[in-house]
């Protein structure tokens, strides 16, 4: 941890702290610090600069916080950690580098988890997302016997081999700086690090739009419209990848893979918004998940005859 | 002789996987040792999360010299033939080859010698490919390398090799190969966080003990044995008493390299949620052990976590942060408990509307119904109260939509048994909710209220006759709805509570369910077999015709004639019995005496199969048991050679008349009685009696073999001697098919 950041901006102290803390950390070593996507997505491993960008030969290191969306988890704000909108600390890093290990806990030192009064442990996590038709080994790993990443080192995503693997750290934000800063509840999450009447809770930024958007997910979403955008997008991803094919020279190429991925990752969250309306019955959910499947594998076949996915 | 020190150390390794790992790199690298003639003198392999090592001690240092011969053309062969004879085996000239005389000629005889290699060289050769072929049961591949084709399949990524291989008293030589970059030497690390820097060793005797200086314990053995022991003083030191749990022990002792055993606590007002749940929640998410009063054998307010440092505040962080994580995990299994407690269970049922339970066999709502049809059908046949019985059978399933069983299936049923008190259900149907599931395996308890009994056996039989409906039977190895499982559950239901039950009635009016086609031809069959089916139980075709005339209003309908779903029963009885036979078999009964009970037919009462069989056990251990058994085994020899010569039977009475000799008369006598003998015992399944009425048939018989010859030269007095003996076959199948029965 740095020792000449002013109080309000202690990882310990500040939510805002603590994200730029991990942002300067990863910076470092040598990440482009991103953005959150434009889009709402149910994680970070949605944001094309991982889901695309594990994908072709060239190397890639980012770091970035995506909001992440999970209509399911709306609890009205009267859950005291599960929420439909969350943050997610998202790094990626293509070949995987050998000490990604060491570099994690050292991330962890500098939002403040020291490894000799804290038990850190990894323990074994397959991830799988059957909807980006993806899958990794890995860990979650434990701070003192909570869940506090995911570590995962990316063997397929969109269908297609990983080569090189890439490896994935995801950081739930909100829960690992509740640790840090010692509250139980996320809303009493100190936001920017002020007290008194500076002081601004993470409660006073979203507690509202958790019980609004808890409202509209489970009760008044419209589901006409929703079906609707789902079709939509679904026809708009395949037209888009359609019209991206070009025959350069004597090789194939695609000049539209993000605009159609963008389509995929909105049929996504869509499907999402439908589920939490429990208007899609367990058949039908499967075979949503397939149709999104299959447009994230289109979008991947797409993004490896793309410059940035490796052709060249 | 030198010794060999394996060790690969990578990143985490997930703990279900490092026993078998271990036990699979030495089966694997001793084989191979074997195989290629270097025998050695033992071996031994252990994991940590971070690392599999293994020793082997006692390997020569040379593999023995071979010599093989092998032989060649004939003198004179053809030039091309001696020229690949002595490519083959690498001689400069005939004249180094030996000559051999055979009776087809003279052959050239070349003689191989294969000078052993140095095990060091054999081992590098060997090590690679074990690594690059390991049986893990899931790997992948990282970093930069892994770009590549043929990169390293290893279970998370490797980061060093660590291969020895020479005398205790000598430096050892390190054995010199590489795998996808990583190079075999002598470094290895210590403890991830409290020594993790570079350690050289030689031998498996200073790498242990380094190791152990730098914060590893080696042995899983040795890492278990230590959580053990300090939780149990941990507990002991407080008043308390750990509740023990060898999963939870394998697992944890694979998590840590240097285990520190620690003691949390949570609120006591968390101890108003069930002791399994609060178990379950400690158990599952946190990897931690819960504590007991050993007064009362309640659960205490305390878990014990397992660290994998120590920490250098004593672990007050550790402990205060495992605190927080299982006090929001208790209140969460507390918060779901509570809300499941606010829905009645049988509010919950229409959602089984909604939820598949296979894909043929409809809804979870549909076997509800189903299960609960049978339930009430078995009910009066074993004596417990329909009413309860149809009760339970409609709650039994209702717990599976519980927010605590969802988080834990685990403790399916069990909620099932807490929810139906906490809403005011009869003990009997509370029970068997929980009960209905038992037994799952041989060693589990088997139910013995009626009620439960009842809701077991329809839960098990009707999985049993919709998987046998639509053909999906136990084949091999492959019985993926565990099948033999629930037919044992059937069995012993029946065997150890004693039950009287024809399992045949229910049995056929379930099948009755999986019907999809028209029911004329079932209801013309049923018609047409009604005397038969009426002797089974008076009434039992109509009953038959009517349900299915019910399923015909209901739309669905039925496939093929009666005979259809008579044989799917037949067939699962059939099964019934397999699974018995090896039941008893395994219990130690005789397998013959099984099959001559068998042998029989129609034995679909379980029960008195299992008092049969004890009974005839215990009769062929007596003189006259073995002796009759002799003379019926010798009648029966004598009739299939005559039945044979005849090409007939000699079925039939025979002729009182045509007795010439008193021993013939006698027989004749003792078989009448003891036929109504025997009878009268089996009606009364009195199986003991049953057997002595057999004993006295035995001087009679030593009588008749004794003085008279069956084969007589009339053709008339033969048939009426052959008649006789197969009056003797026929008067011991009240008991049991003696011809199945060994000697």
């Amino acid at each position: 941890m740095d020792a000449s950041l002013p109080a309000h901006m202690r990882p310990e102290r500040s939510f805002q702290g603590f994200i730029l803390a991990l942002q300067r950390f990863w910076a470092e070593q040598g990440c482009v610090i991103l953005q959150p996507y434009d889009m709402e997505m149910g994680a970070g491993t949605f944001h094309p600069a991982t889901t695309l960008r594990a994908l072709g030969p060239n190397p890639w290191n980012a770091a970035y916080v995506q909001p992440s969306r999970r209509p399911k988890d709306g609890r009205y704000g009267e859950n005291p950690n599960r929420m439909q909108h969350y943050y997610q600390f998202q790094v990626i890093m293509k070949p995987s580098p050998p000490n990604l290990q060491e570099l994690y806990l050292k991330s962890l030192a500098a939002i403040g988890i020291d490894s000799a009064v804290h038990d850190i442990r990894f323990v074994e996590d397959d991830w799988e997302s059957p909807t980006l038709g993806a899958w990794g080994l890995g860990w979650e790993c434990w701070c003192d016997g909570m869940e506090v990443s995911q570590f995962t080192y990316f063997q397929q995503v969109a269908g297609f081999e990983c080569a090189p693997v890439a490896g994935e750290l995801t950081y739930g934000l909100e829960r690992l700086a509740m640790y840090v800063q010692g509250v139980d509840r996320v809303y009493d999450l100190n936001f920017n690090g002020r007290e008194g009447d500076a002081k601004v809770t993470y409660g006073d930024v979203f507690l509202q739009a958790e019980q609004e958007y808890s409202r509209h997910n489970f009760e008044v979403a419209d589901t006409t419209m929703l079906f609707e955008q789902f079709k939509m997008a679904e026809a708009a991803c395949k037209k888009y990848l359609d019209a991206g094919w070009r025959e350069g020279g004597n090789k194939k190429q695609h000049l539209m893979a993000l605009p159609a991925y963008d389509q995929c990752i909105k049929a996504s969250h869509v499907f999402n918004l439908l589920d939490a309306r429990g208007v899609i019955s367990v058949t039908e959910r499967q075979s949503y998940i397939l149709r999104v499947r299959e447009l994230a594998k289109a979008c991947g076949e797409a993004w490896i005859h793309t410059e940035a996915g490796g052709a060249a | 002789m030198p010794d060999l020190l394996l060790e690969l150390f990578s990143e985490e390794i997930p703990a279900r996987m490092q026993a078998k790992a271990a036990d699979d790199l030495r089966r694997m690298v001793t084989d191979k040792l074997v195989a290629e003639g270097l025998v050695y003198e033992g071996a031994k392999a252990f994991a940590t999360p971070r690392r599999l090592a293994l020793t082997v001690h006692g390997i020569p240092a040379r593999q023995p010299d071979l010599k093989t011969e092998r032989r060649g053309p004939k003198i004179g062969a053809p030039d091309a033939a001696v020229q690949g004879f002595l490519k083959a085996t690498g001689l400069k000239s005939l004249d180094e080859a030996k000559i051999q005389r055979d009776p087809k000629g003279d052959f050239y005889i070349g003689l191989i010698e294969k000078p052993g290699r140095d095990a060091i060289e054999v081992l590098a050769e060997i090590l690679p490919v074990i690594i690059r072929t390991f049986p893990w049961p899931k790997s992948m591949r990282w970093g930069a390398r892994s770009g590549k084709p043929g990169s390293l399949n290893w279970v998370r990524p490797l980061h060093a090799i660590t291969a020895t291989f020479g005398l205790e008293t000598e430096e050892p030589d390190v054995v010199k190969f590489e795998v996808d970059g990583v190079a075999a030497g002598q470094t290895t690390y210590g403890h991830r966080f409290m020594a993790p820097d570079a350690i050289q060793v030689r031998r498996f005797e200073d790498y242990e003990a380094k190791l152990l200086a730098a914060k590893v314990v080696l042995d899983p053995e040795r890492r278990k044995d230590a959580i053990l022991t300090d939780a149990k003083q941990l507990a002991f030191a407080q008043g308390f008493e750990l509740v023990e749990d060898q999963p939870l022990l394998d697992e944890v002792a694979g998590l840590v390299e240097w285990p520190v055993v620690l003691m949390g606590s949570f609120e006591p007002d968390f101890l108003a949620t069930p002791a399994e749940v609060i178990r379950a929640t400690i158990r599952n998410n946190q990897k931690c052990f819960v504590v007991r009063d050993p007064k009362t054998g309640k659960l205490a307010n305390k878990f014990i976590l397992v660290a994998n440092i120590e920490a250098t505040d004593g672990g007050a962080t550790i402990i205060a942060g495992n605190e927080r994580v299982i006090r929001a995990r208790l209140s969460d299994a507390k918060f779901f408990y509570e809300t499941d407690l606010k829905t009645k269970l049988e509010d919950r049922l229409p959602k089984f509307e909604q939820i598949v339970f296979h894909e043929k066999l409809g809804t979870q709502a549909e076997r509800i119904e189903r299960i609960k049809h049978l339930a009430g059908l078995i009910a009066p046949r074993v004596g417990a109260d329909v009413v309860r019985v149809e009760r339970a059978a409609n709650l039994a399933k209702a717990d599976l939509l519980t927010e605590v069983v969802g988080e834990f299936p685990e403790v399916q049923g069990l909620m099932g048994k807490y929810y139906a008190l906490a809403q005011g259900e009869d003990a009997s149907v509370a029970a068997a909710c929980e009960e209905h599931y038992k037994p799952q395996g041989p060693g589990d308890r088997v139910p013995t209220d009626p009620v439960s009994v009842s809701v077991a056996l329809a839960d098990k039989l009707d999985t049993l006759i919709g998987f046998w409906a639509i053909n999906e039977k136990p084949t091999g190895s492959k019985d993926p709805y565990a099948l033999r499982r629930a037919a044992l559950g059937v069995i012993r239901l029946i065997v150890e509570n004693k039950l009287r039950l024809d399992l045949y009635v229910p049995a056929i009016f379930q099948s009755l369910f999986f019907a999809d086609r028209t029911i004329s031809a079932f209801e013309k069959d049923v018609a047409k077999k009604a005397a038969s089916l009426d002797f089974v139980e008076p009434g039992l075709a109509e009953k038959l015709a009517e349900r299915a005339r019910e399923i015909a209003r209901s739309d669905r309908v039925l496939e093929g004639g009666f005979d259809h779903y008579h044989a799917l029963i037949q067939d699962l009885l059939a099964f019934f019995a397999d699974r018995l036979k090896v039941q008893l078999r395994e219990q130690g009964a005789r397998h013959d005496l099984v099959d001559g009970v068998f042998a029989l037919g129609g034995q679909d009462d379980l029960l008195m199969i299992v008092r049969r069989v004890e009974a005839l056990g215990k009769f062929l251990e007596s003189d006259d048991g073995k002796n009759l058994l002799a003379g019926t085994k010798r009648a029966s020899n004598i009739l299939s050679i005559e039945e044979k010569k005849d090409k007939r039977t000699f079925d039939g009475a025979p002729d009182a008349a045509l007795y010439g000799l008193a021993e013939e008369k006698a027989l004749a006598k003792a078989i009448g009685e003891v036929k109504t003998e025997a009878s009268a015992a089996v009606a009364k399944e009195d199986f003991a009696a049953a057997m002595s009425a057999m004993a006295k048939l035995r001087p009679p018989v030593d009588a008749f073999f004794d003085k008279v010859r069956v084969n007589d030269d009339d053709a008339k007095v033969r048939e009426n001697r052959l008649k006789l003996l197969n009056e003797i076959r026929s008067a011991t199948r009240a008991v049991a098919d003696f011809s199945k029965i060994q000697d």
